[in-house]
């Protein structure tokens, strides 16, 4: 048994008053693409801002519980919180480049921390935006601004951006929900072959998404992790009846 | 009975419109027509590019040179003060303030628009001079330094409202962008939020010196006023505004003395009309994007 790469043990978290989490224990192993399904509200996207503190974003949030990545407790007091964030990238539903250039997105998080050489940051770029599959479409204008690209093409440079950093783990939250079927299908080829690399957190409200990337899927539901196993398994004989229901449709 | 009371509203307000701008152009039309004769006796060359200033000599000289240092000295000297605390408290409120203090701090310092600008300068006349001159040992607290000072907090506020206005209009998803990439929330606003809110910020200086170029009380009350060329900030100077008000009233209508100051008056409003078109450019790149 690996040990995974990830992992949430007895997780509440309230927003105020709002219990939002309930005791989520989840392993997500590396390498592999975890979907986490369910319907609005459901507290998936919570889940998922969890592992890069997202969440201390928000006024009022309390945290219980335990989350791992790679042995360390991340909302230990002494960790660094922006070396969490630069560990683990994230991907936003709505492409939100900055107005700055195609080169100065992917670079912004190596400029930031610093300590790079010019060259090395541009060899990082490049190799940023070829991961992303989006070099051969800008190589001729990464001077140009990024927000001239379509919806596709600036989700990708979301991607770039995130993996300039050499992130361990890469958090998907609704990354197609916003694009069109093309661009979506592209993501999703991308998501298969980037897991080879870093591990993949996915929020989808498209359970057709998940059964077609993910490794293992987790079902949430009222904040709750109804359900985790291995996507093949999970589609074919779902354990609980809720999760049945939502993959067959019955609400959501 | 509806589409008729429509029609006239429709025309009563296009009545209005087109009155307001015959207004305007017939006041720029008279400046030209009252400033541009000078330039018949006096050279346009001479009037922008040499010092001396003698309109009621037997033989006057047009020199405006020295009231346009003028200007742009206190205007410069203005917006030293003013950009950093103006850009200062911006960020403060838009992004480091509670809920409550932005609520609170925001109207203050839009209240101090509000003051009329005589009373800046009754207090920099009352107050500051004098402390100015203690301070530095001078003859007189009347100077660049001192008004730069006062006119400086006077538009504060201008660039302090307009570019927090566009701090706080740059999409949260862009704040969120930047701290998930690894950036503290300072990095966040520097790197992210500031570039991102680059043009409004522009705006709102270009905005301030437009202000300050034409702002005619203050100056008159506190630079000092002598038509000398200003040799360091605690010179005193005579900028275009008030050399026309101090002026107006000795000149003989239809003189070139009066032509000179309506010349001056056609050069503060060049002055403020560039700005105005490139911020207005400024902000309509903006609106593109």
């Amino acid at each position: 048994m690996v040990t995974p790469q990830i992992q949430t043990s007895q997780l509440n978290l309230w927003f105020g008053k709002n219990h939002v989490l309930h005791d989520v224990s989840i392993p997500i192993h590396a390498h592999q693409v975890t979907a986490m399904i369910g319907p609005s509200g459901c507290g998936k996207s919570t889940l998922l801002r969890c592992f890069n503190r997202m969440n201390d974003l928000i006024p009022d949030t309390r945290i219980e519980g335990q989350v791992t990545l790679g042995g360390m407790d991340i909302y230990a007091p002494k960790t660094d919180v922006t070396s969490i964030r630069a560990r683990v990238g994230m991907v936003f539903q709505k492409p939100n480049p900055f107005p700055k250039s195609i080169f100065n997105n992917v670079a912004f998080g190596l400029q930031i921390k610093g300590g790079l050489t010019k060259p090395k940051i541009q060899e990082r770029v490049e190799e940023s935006l070829k991961a992303a599959w989006l070099w051969d479409e800008v190589k001729d204008r990464l001077k140009s601004s990024a927000m001239a690209l379509s919806g596709g093409q600036q989700q990708r440079l979301c991607i770039a951006r995130a993996l300039a950093n050499r992130p361990d783990v890469l958090l998907l939250d609704e990354p197609t929900s916003a694009l069109d079927p093309q661009s979506t299908a592209k993501i999703e080829e991308l998501c298969l072959e980037l897991k080879k690399s870093v591990t993949i957190l996915i929020v989808t409200h498209n359970v057709a998404q998940a059964g077609r990337i993910s490794d293992h899927t987790a079902f949430m539901y009222l904040g709750e992790l109804v359900e985790f196993d291995r996507t093949d398994k999970m589609f074919t004989v779902p354990a609980d009846k809720r999760t049945e229901a939502y993959l067959t449709g019955v609400f959501g | 009975m509806n589409s008729f009371k429509e029609r006239l509203f429709k025309a009563a307000a296009y009545t209005a419109s087109l009155f307001t701008i015959a207004v305007l152009l017939s006041i720029i039309a008279g400046l030209f027509g009252e400033g541009l004769p000078l330039f018949k006796s006096f050279s346009p060359g001479k009037f922008l590019f040499t010092n001396d200033w003698y309109p009621t000599h037997a033989e006057p000289s047009f020199g405006a040179l020295t009231l346009i240092i003028g200007s742009l000295a206190v205007t410069l000297g203005a917006l030293v003060i003013a950009i950093p605390l103006g850009l200062g408290s911006a960020i403060f409120i838009s992004e480091l303030a509670g809920s409550r203090m932005k609520e609170a701090a925001k109207p203050v310092i839009e209240l101090l628009a509000g003051i009329p600008s005589v009373v800046y300068g009754l207090f920099g006349m009352a107050f500051l001079a004098p402390l100015i001159r203690q301070w530095f040992k001078l003859d007189t607290g009347l100077n660049i330094f001192t008004t730069s000072i006062i006119l400086g907090v006077m538009i504060v506020p201008i660039i302090c409202s307009m570019s927090e206005d566009a701090l706080s209009s740059v999409p949260k998803s862009i704040r969120e962008a930047s701290l998930a990439l690894g950036a503290t929330r300072v990095e966040s606003i520097f790197r992210a939020v500031i570039p991102a809110a680059k043009s409004g910020i522009i705006g709102s200086i270009l905005l301030g010196f437009g202000r300050a170029v034409g702002e005619t009380m203050v100056v008159l009350m506190l630079a000092g006023g002598a038509a000398k060329m200003p040799t360091s900030i605690f010179s005193s100077a005579r900028p275009l505004t008030s050399t026309i008000a101090a002026e107006m009233g000795e000149t003989v209508m239809g003189d070139l003395h009066y032509q000179s100051l309506f010349a001056l008056a056609i050069l503060l409003f060049l002055l403020t009309f560039v700005t105005n078109l490139v911020t207005e450019l400024v902000f309509l790149r903006r609106g593109n994007q």
